[in-house]
């Protein structure tokens, strides 16, 4: 049981600066998700971690041992590729007997361990198969217990379910968490798709260009996103921009939009984040905040219908319902959205 | 349209391969001036057994080749790993500058050597050849061996590195396993091309030390006997059986 941190590390190849400031820790036992757009320095930041990449600055520390300097094979790691990247001239058993074999474990007991890993992953009688003779899905498995033999002190997945098709991707989600909770092993998962992110995980760590500019529970960053990036790449969100005056907010048109949430002082140019599915169409207890916009597109999709609609100053806004009873607003509507001010989110741009 | 490219395979093959049986045959007609009627006999292998000057020259060019084969894909597997897994100044030209080494007519490439050898006192002989056969081989094995390292991926090192694997130690359990046949395939182009290798031995075999197809070239123009038939069955049928022996493990082409 290890929790493992990064102090201050950065990186850069070449001249281009990839990652700088980057602080976080992944306490032990939690499912971590570094989350961000291609380009964001987050597979960068996972090669870091395992010991493929040596930072130009900062310290790298795996339960209370610092491994800065410690290369890859000494780091006691388990972890998965996008590729898999199994081992194409060894049968699934070789290829997950082949840590154990590194650790001198051989024989009897490296087999019993071998066995219980295939086990895990459903893949008992596969033993004996070469990996060109099974399935992706399958292929994965291997590649999971593979990294889980070794009883690693950390795994690291490199978007491991990104080649697999969304059935698959969902049955492999909930195995992964089925054995991450049963081994409580610090998990550190590198995604760009933010649902499994937001279903994965008990923290995610949202990087942009090279810094990470949110963490927290993923409720938390849901529902409280720090910048106009967390919130559009976390989630969908409408954002209305103004002037704070007098506890609220007051937008071009002249509406005012009220807050829970502590502004900047008065005056300030700001922007707020609202969640799509936090406005209604019909006004509630508490939903003083209303603003009108014109129907452009609906968007039926079964159990949800999204709407794109238009303020009268040009603003684009997204709504969310649930399909309760088959209705349709129609395009060209033109309707009042209502949502409560502790649902409008200061975020900085 | 199958039946057409049927019929063209199979004109192609026996192009290529009619000459060949009637070289082979000929080795078994009893006359020495190569007339017909085919009359069978052994006499040329016979006569064979005592042709030192023959005999010699072969071994030569076995050994040379074996050599060749040797150093050539040594090099070549190197340069080549590097040229694919790291990355250094000047690394594009010279791979650029590989390649046409295999296009220079070896008409060309052997004035050269002989020029060049002569003046650095390198001069001639075995150790000349094996330079010269060795510097046309290193190319092809660097082409071979590239494309092989092409279909190993480079996250399956690191999948290794990941489970304790030094990269020293991933390299033999991994990445060489998986090399294996492009090694051998080049290894195999090594030797075929130092045993087919006629202008440049000729340029560089001395009195004392030369191979077969420069024996050969000399006989002929001296008048010759079905013995070179015989010869040339014996190296014919021992270079296919070494490239079917290949085909059979490595299965080139065959879907990975």
């Amino acid at each position: 049981m290890t929790t493992v941190s990064v102090q201050n590390v950065a990186k850069s190849f070449g001249t281009i600066p990839v990652l700088r400031d980057i602080d976080a820790v992944f306490p032990q036992g939690t499912f971590t998700s570094l989350l961000g757009p291609s380009g964001s320095g987050k597979t960068t930041l996972l090669r870091i971690i395992a010991g493929f990449v040596a930072p130009d600055d900062g310290e790298v520390q795996i339960g209370d041992k610092d491994v800065t300097g410690v290369p890859v094979w000494g780091r006691n790691i388990g972890m998965m590729f996008q590729s898999y990247a199994l081992f194409p001239h060894m049968t699934v058993a070789r290829n997950v007997a082949f840590g154990l074999e590194r650790r001198g474990i051989r024989g009897a007991e490296a087999a019993k361990a071998v066995a219980e890993a295939l086990d895990m992953v459903h893949l008992s009688d596969f033993g004996d198969r070469m990996p060109k003779n099974l399935s992706g899905g399958q292929q994965q498995r291997v590649a999971l217990a593979r990294a889980m033999v070794i009883k690693p002190s950390v795994l690291l997945l490199d978007e491991p379910l990104s080649a697999l098709d969304r059935r698959l991707r969902q049955e492999m989600q909930v195995e992964l968490l089925r054995i991450q909770r049963q081994t409580g092993l610090t998990t550190i998962f590198v995604t760009h798709d933010q649902e499994e992110a937001l279903t994965l995980s008990d923290r995610i760590a949202i990087l942009d260009k090279g810094r990470i500019v949110q963490s927290g529970a993923p409720e938390e960053i849901y529902e409280n996103p720090q910048t106009r990036f967390a919130a559009e790449f976390l989630g969908d969100s409408n954002f209305l921009t103004g002037v704070v005056e007098s506890g609220g907010v007051r937008l071009p048109d002249g509406t005012a939009i009220q807050t829970t949430v502590p502004l900047p002082a008065n005056g300030q140019k700001t922007t707020l984040a609202i969640r799509p599915e936090k406005m209604s169409p019909t006004p509630m207890d508490g939903t003083t905040n209303q603003i009108t916009a014109k129907i452009l597109t609906v968007i039926y999709a079964g159990p949800a219908l999204s709407y794109l609609l238009q303020t009268p100053d040009g603003t684009r806004l997204k709504l969310f319902l649930a399909n309760r009873d088959g209705t349709l607003m129609r395009e060209g509507e033109t309707i009042t959205l209502y949502w409560s001010p502790a649902h409008s989110i200061p975020v900085q741009d | 349209m199958t039946r057409l490219g049927q019929t063209f395979l199979g004109m192609i093959l026996i192009f290529l391969y009619t000459p060949i049986l009637v070289l082979m045959a000929m080795g078994f007609n009893e006359s020495a001036l190569y007339e017909l009627p085919f009359q069978f006999s052994t006499r040329w292998y016979s006569a064979l057994a005592s042709n030192t000057e023959l005999l010699t020259s072969s071994f030569n060019s076995i050994v040379l080749a074996v050599i060749t084969a040797v150093v050539a894909t040594t090099i070549g597997t190197l340069a080549a790993l590097a040229l694919s897994r790291r990355t250094f100044r000047g690394r594009s030209l010279l791979q650029l500058l590989l390649l046409p080494p295999i296009a220079i007519p070896w008409l060309i490439t052997g004035t050269a050597m002989l020029i060049f050898f002569f003046w650095t006192g390198i001069g001639r002989g075995m150790h000349a050849l094996i330079i010269g056969h060795v510097a046309l081989a290193v190319p092809y094995v660097v082409l071979v061996v590239g494309t092989g390292m092409k279909s190993v991926r480079a996250d399956l090192e690191e999948a290794a590195m990941s489970l304790g694997s030094t990269p020293i130690h991933a390299f033999f359990a991994i990445t060489l396993p998986l090399l294996f046949p492009s090694i051998l395939g080049a290894a195999l182009f090594a030797f075929a091309v130092s045993l087919d290798q006629f202008v440049i031995s000729y340029f560089l075999s001395s009195p004392g030390y030369t191979t077969l197809p420069v024996q050969i070239y000399s006989a002929i123009r001296k008048g010759f006997t079905p013995e070179i038939n015989a010869i040339s069955t014996l190296l014919l049928l021992g270079s296919m059986t070494v490239i079917l022996i290949f085909a059979r493990f490595a299965k080139p082409g065959a879907p990975k």
